[in-house]
């Protein structure tokens, strides 16, 4: 799955927990989930939940810290499905 | 100087009525709001009736986001949201900007327990070792003071935000808790209430403990019978409601409606001691409420016209009326007015209080005393006590003065509450 059809999906994922609507319209690599998005920090672990559902795949709470912004999740997710051979 | 207080708004959910007007007309014609509960047969509850508010989707949708209603558990939170917002609402008042909070307006807003449905579930997700599917729903919604915490953001206050609990008496106390701080100059207003979950995992207990009736199971709307020979236990409810408190001066200012004045109120304990135990109450202990709230709020104890009383249609509701006829000083032939809200809504538990209140409040505003249904066959101790005629069956339109309304609850604790018609100065 490429870049941006990744950035597609995490766009639908993140879309109920958006406050900032157009921000979410203009969502690309360099988006951070808080400041640009304003989604509530309590939800990222719901944001996280929702992600490993839709890819099938586990993220441990290391991983999980560094997931603020679109670069760092789509990163995250690529290893994910690369060590699963599910690209 | 201590402010008088008044009450500015109402917002209730209630098995026979949700909103205010909805209520108000269920109250009035004698609406029963309990019904068959499906869930409670299939579990084998000894009761298999309850009493429920009823939502739809689209209502539901109208107080809560679409985020707020993903995974959302909750029946208490959603009542005493509805009840808070409406009750805002009712008393005219706007909601706090996104950037200030309204540092003069406050709640407290009670509950027994909080999203017990939700805490079932996040129960079973932790033994399954999956805590870490929790996400971030689990908290808010199982805390005690969620309802105060989702309110307090939801209308933006900056006062005071905290949730009491003190089973049934939980909605009168929160009131009298608001009123003090009202009354003591440190808020403007407060949005007092309580709220109660729904279901099996709520009603469980009561059930087991044999309180509630278990003969009516085929007819649901005679299942609750306050003051009635034939009661024989209460009908387990849930719902909400709350009041806007607020300094009279602050009403007039805004030009706000105003439904009725609290004079004062008592709250206390028997201490389980005496005849007073966890779920028995210690009479002279209700009697030295009643007799306290009619001192606090500058009255005669012959001045109260009418009595809402806790009566919850155990072998207890004759006990009730003693108390209230020996702390008041009554004879049958001078008794007041006396009715149960439980005959049309069954016993809504921490929400009984606040939403009883409401009942109370709509009663000295409009000039009415509803009737209590299912007392056909009045307990013959309590017909000692009060003659037939202060018990009635239909609606009866009259002006009335000053009400009393007392909630009692396991623990042993008391609050009695006196609320005074408004006649516009």
């Amino acid at each position: 799955m490429d870049r941006e059809k990744l950035i597609a999906k995490l766009k639908e994922i993140v879309a109920p927990y958006t406050h900032d609507k157009e921000a979410l319209a203009k969502i690309n690599q360099t988006t951070d989930f808080i400041n640009d998005l304003k989604i509530n920090s309590a939800n990222l672990v719901d944001v996280i939940l929702d992600v490993e559902e839709e890819f099938d795949i586990e993220i441990d709470n290391l991983e999980m810290a560094k997931m603020l912004n679109v670069n760092e999740t789509v990163t995250i997710i690529e290893s994910k499905l690369k060590a699963l051979d599910r690209e | 100087m201590d402010k008088r207080v008044v009450i500015t708004g109402m917002g209730v959910v209630a098995p026979n009525g949700v909103g205010l007007t909805a209520f108000t007309e269920a109250i009035k014609n004698g609406v029963s709001g309990i019904k068959h509960d499906p869930e409670l047969e299939r579990l084998q509850f000894s009761c298999q009736i309850a009493g429920k508010p009823e939502l739809s989707d689209e209502l539901i949708a109208q107080y809560l986001t679409d985020l707020e209603r993903r995974n959302f558990n909750s029946t208490g939170i959603l009542y005493g949201i509805i009840a808070g917002m409406d009750a805002w609402q009712d008393a005219g008042l706007t909601i706090a900007n996104e950037e200030e909070p309204d540092w003069d307006s406050g709640t407290i807003f009670g509950a027994g327990t909080s999203g017990i449905d939700k805490f079932r579930e996040a129960i079973y997700m932790v033994d399954e070792l999956l805590v870490r599917k929790l996400g971030s729903t689990a908290v808010i919604q199982t805390m005690a003071s969620g309802i105060s915490a989702y309110l307090g953001g939801k209308l933006g206050l900056g006062n005071q935000v905290s949730s009491n609990s003190s089973a049934c008496t939980t909605g009168t106390e929160s009131i009298l808790m608001a009123y003090e701080r009202v009354k003591s100059g440190q808020a403007k207003r407060m949005l007092a209430g309580s709220t109660s979950d729904s279901g099996p995992y709520i009603w469980g207990g009561f059930d087991a403990m044999k309180v509630c009736t278990f003969k009516h199971n085929e007819e649901p709307e005679k299942g609750s019978r306050p003051m009635s020979s034939s009661a024989s236990g209460f009908v387990p409810g849930s719902g909400a409601a709350a009041l806007v408190i607020e300094s009279l001066e602050s009403a007039l200012a805004r030009g706000a409606k105003i439904y009725a004045e609290i004079l004062g109120g008592h709250l206390n304990s028997g201490g389980q001691r005496g005849s007073g135990s966890m779920t028995a109450p210690n009479s002279i202990a209700v009697q030295r409420c009643i007799q306290a709230a009619v001192q606090n709020s500058g009255i005669n104890t012959w001045d109260i016209n009418v009595i809402n009383g806790h009566l919850t249609a155990t072998a207890k509701d004759a006990l009730e009326i003693q108390n209230w006829a020996i702390a008041l000083n009554r004879s049958a032939e001078n008794f007041p007015y006396i009715n149960s809200l439980k005959s049309m809504t069954g016993h809504c538990l921490s929400a009984a209080g606040s939403i009883e209140c409401v009942a109370s409040v709509l009663q000295l505003q409009q000039g009415f005393i509803f009737p209590s249904v299912n007392c056909e066959d009045l307990h013959p101790e309590i017909a000692e006590l009060v003659n037939k005629n202060k018990i009635t069956k239909q609606i009866i339109h009259q002006n009335i003065d000053i009400l009393a309304k007392a909630s009692f609850g396991f623990g042993d604790v008391n609050a009695c509450i006196i609320f005074k018609k408004y006649y516009n100065g």
